[in-house]
């Protein structure tokens, strides 16, 4: 294992920064955005730069959500056209659905991720909630160590462990199913715990000592008082970790075996081996079940698109 | 398990002295601070749980399982460093690492500068910065397998859009997805389609950067490209050399793009040299031939790659990467 390498961190910035964790607008996690009356700080002063700005974006913007409305428009194409590039099919179709529906049992790989992505991201919220709660609440001798310990674990590449994970899994006699890919977050995940844990650090400590003066036991400040005021980065934990699960593909790879037990990513790479390259070259087919297995992404991004946006600035912000 | 963006930093451990002035050490625990800590490893038992079942003993039996062979039906056979001596002479070995060491190198740098580059300009944009972040961040929703899709249908030789855009300039674009020269250029590339989540660290970076500095720089004299050299990046290197570390960490371990695009589960009719990195090549070993112990023997092998990797980061970093809280 290595040692944490030690970084120099201004002691309370995390805590600083979390402070306010319900405050919703994306610009609270930097200082207030630049003043825009007096453009002179950062806003390009002339006119044509602004332009040239604004093209560039536009530009990018083009190179980002062009492959994905691409592959929306492809999936209403006959074979034929699958290809031409044109972003309004020549022929509308909605062939494709049907047969990816008759040719896969989508529903039921729907079913399944949908399963393993609410445990998933529940189980580590909650596990994750607990530990990071553990050590920013309570002051205990070695908790300097034991948190360096949970940090160093996020440096390990999974690649070390997936093997003995799966010897456990396998003794178990639950290799085929889909618990492999879920139960390992009943146990907290050390980067969910560091996340957390900044934000627990940035609450005030008053309403917990007027608790415990009330009588409320560690629980109930945890349950009662902590976790309603940390909604927001917790909120932000199961979008994470649903979105890490439901896109996952190498551990389905590993653990599920029989068709009907596949999650969506795995059962588009069971249609890309099947129908694309190397296989039956029906790239409708892929095309479609791409779609199928992306738009769910997008929804909850779009649910939890603030979530999203500030968490990752966050993460950053952190290191 | 898995963390959905990568690993954050290790801080020191000593998060906790917020509040609590210099502690005494004291030989035995007072009742109360008995309480304290045990309540404390209540809460914190499930990971301690988890550590001991699915790290710590992974880690050791990992190491155990690459001095054997074992194909999980019959016991492990001790043989020593049998594997790591196979490894050495094995080619699939070093093609892989040399797969993952070239796309690793190229990959990192270019998106660490096409990710400051978009936050630059995102930076720029006034009012509507909220929306252009929007747009750069929903790639990254796509799951890598339909990644890996996309990379075979727009990077197509003959049809794709990338070679029809290139075609435009007069470019006759290479066939990405079936040339061994252009398979890891064409895995980089459509990398750089999920940069939005760096784009929005150094984003909240930039935004951190204080005006009068660059007031001051402007007064001096200094243009863009030299606020930007001498004023943005160094302040920003925190956030910069994040994205690094954490870019390369994942780089070494490229698999579902690469392998949804170029590798068949088991009757591996369209086996990919180009595209074989060490994760592929581990999981191949590990899972479909059964070799756990090589497998282990590959695992050991990556990780020390990777550690070594980044503790030369991190001592570089020392050098180049200045953060806020030095100076108080």
């Amino acid at each position: 294992m290595t040692t944490a390498p030690s970084f120099p961190r201004p002691a309370v910035s995390g805590a600083g920064a979390a402070t306010d964790p319900a405050a919703g607008t994306p610009e609270t996690l930097g200082p207030p955005p630049p003043a825009r009356p007096a453009p002179s700080a950062r806003g390009p002063r002339r006119r044509w730069l602004r332009a040239v700005v604004l093209a560039a974006l536009v530009l990018a913007t083009v190179a980002f959500v062009y492959p994905l409305l691409w592959l929306l428009s492809a999936s209403f194409k006959p074979r034929a056209e699958v290809f031409d590039n044109r972003l309004v099919p020549r022929t509308f179709t909605l062939d494709n659905y049907v047969t990816v529906w008759q040719e896969a049992p989508l529903a039921l790989w729907l079913g399944n991720t949908v399963v393993v992505t609410v445990l998933a991201a529940g189980l580590v919220t909650v596990s994750s909630a607990l530990v990071a709660w553990g050590f920013a609440f309570f002051r205990f001798r070695g908790r300097g160590p034991l948190f360096g310990l949970v940090l160093a674990t996020m440096m390990l590449p999974g690649a070390v462990t997936m093997i003995p994970t799966f010897l456990i899994w396998n003794q178990l006699g639950l290799v085929g199913t889909n618990v492999p890919l879920w139960a390992g977050n009943l146990f907290a995940s050390a980067f969910y715990v560091f996340l957390l844990r900044q934000f627990f650090l940035g609450l005030p400590r008053e309403p917990f000592e007027a608790a415990r003066l009330d009588g409320a036991n560690n629980w109930q400040m945890f349950w009662r008082i902590a976790v309603p005021l940390c909604r927001p980065a917790l909120v932000l934990t199961f979008l994470f970790e649903a979105q890490a699960s439901w896109t996952d593909l190498m551990r389905p790879l590993i653990y599920l075996q029989d068709s009907s037990t596949f999650t969506i990513p795995r059962g588009l790479k069971a249609l890309i081996d099947q129908f694309g390259p190397g296989g039956e070259s029906q790239w409708e087919v892929v095309v479609t079940a791409s779609v199928i297995t992306t738009l769910p992404m997008i929804l909850l991004f779009f649910l939890g698109q603030r979530h999203f946006v500030e968490g990752v600035a966050t993460t950053g912000s952190k290191g | 398990m898995t963390t959905p963006v990568a690993p954050a930093l290790p801080t020191p451990a000593t998060g906790g002295s917020r509040e609590a002035p210099v502690r005494r050490r004291r030989a035995r625990p007072s009742p109360s601070e008995r309480r304290e800590r045990n309540a404390a490893l209540r809460f914190i038992s499930p990971w301690i749980v988890g550590f001991v079942v699915f790290t710590a003993w992974p880690i050791l039996y990992s190491a155990y399982l690459s001095l054997t062979d074992y194909d999980v039906i019959n016991d492990p056979t001790f043989v020593g460093l049998d594997n790591y001596r196979e490894m050495a002479q094995d080619p699939k070995v070093a093609l892989s690492l040399w797969n993952t060491l070239v796309y690793t190198v190229v990959q990192v740098p270019l998106y660490t500068v096409v990710a400051l580059a978009l936050a630059l300009l995102l930076n720029q944009a006034a009012r509507s910065a909220g929306f252009f972040r929007t747009a750069f961040f929903i790639p990254k929703m796509t799951p890598p397998v339909a990644v890996g899709v996309l990379l075979l249908l727009l990077f197509n030789g003959q049809y794709g859009i990338v070679n029809e855009v290139l075609s435009w300039v007069g470019i006759q674009g290479p066939s990405w997805t079936t040339d061994q020269d252009w398979i890891k250029p064409g895995l980089v590339l459509i990398s750089l389609w999920t940069v939005g989540s760096a784009v929005i660290i150094l984003l909240a970076a930039l935004r951190n950067v204080p005006n009068d500095l660059y007031d001051a720089a402007r007064v001096d004299g200094a243009g863009f490209w030299r606020r930007t050299r001498a004023v943005t990046v160094p302040m920003i290197s925190g956030a910069l050399f994040f994205v690094v570390v954490i870019n390369t960490i994942a780089g070494f371990q490229m698999f579902t793009e690469a392998y949804s695009a170029y590798f068949g589960a088991g009757n591996s009719t369209y086996r990919n040299d180009a595209a074989l990195f060490c994760v592929i090549y581990l999981f191949q070993e590990g899972f479909q031939e059964l070799h756990m112990g090589y497998a282990s023997a590959l695992a050991w092998l990556l990780f020390v790659v990777i550690m070594l990797v980044t503790v030369v980061q991190l001592v570089v970093s020392r050098r180049l990467v200045y953060y806020e809280g030095e100076q108080r």
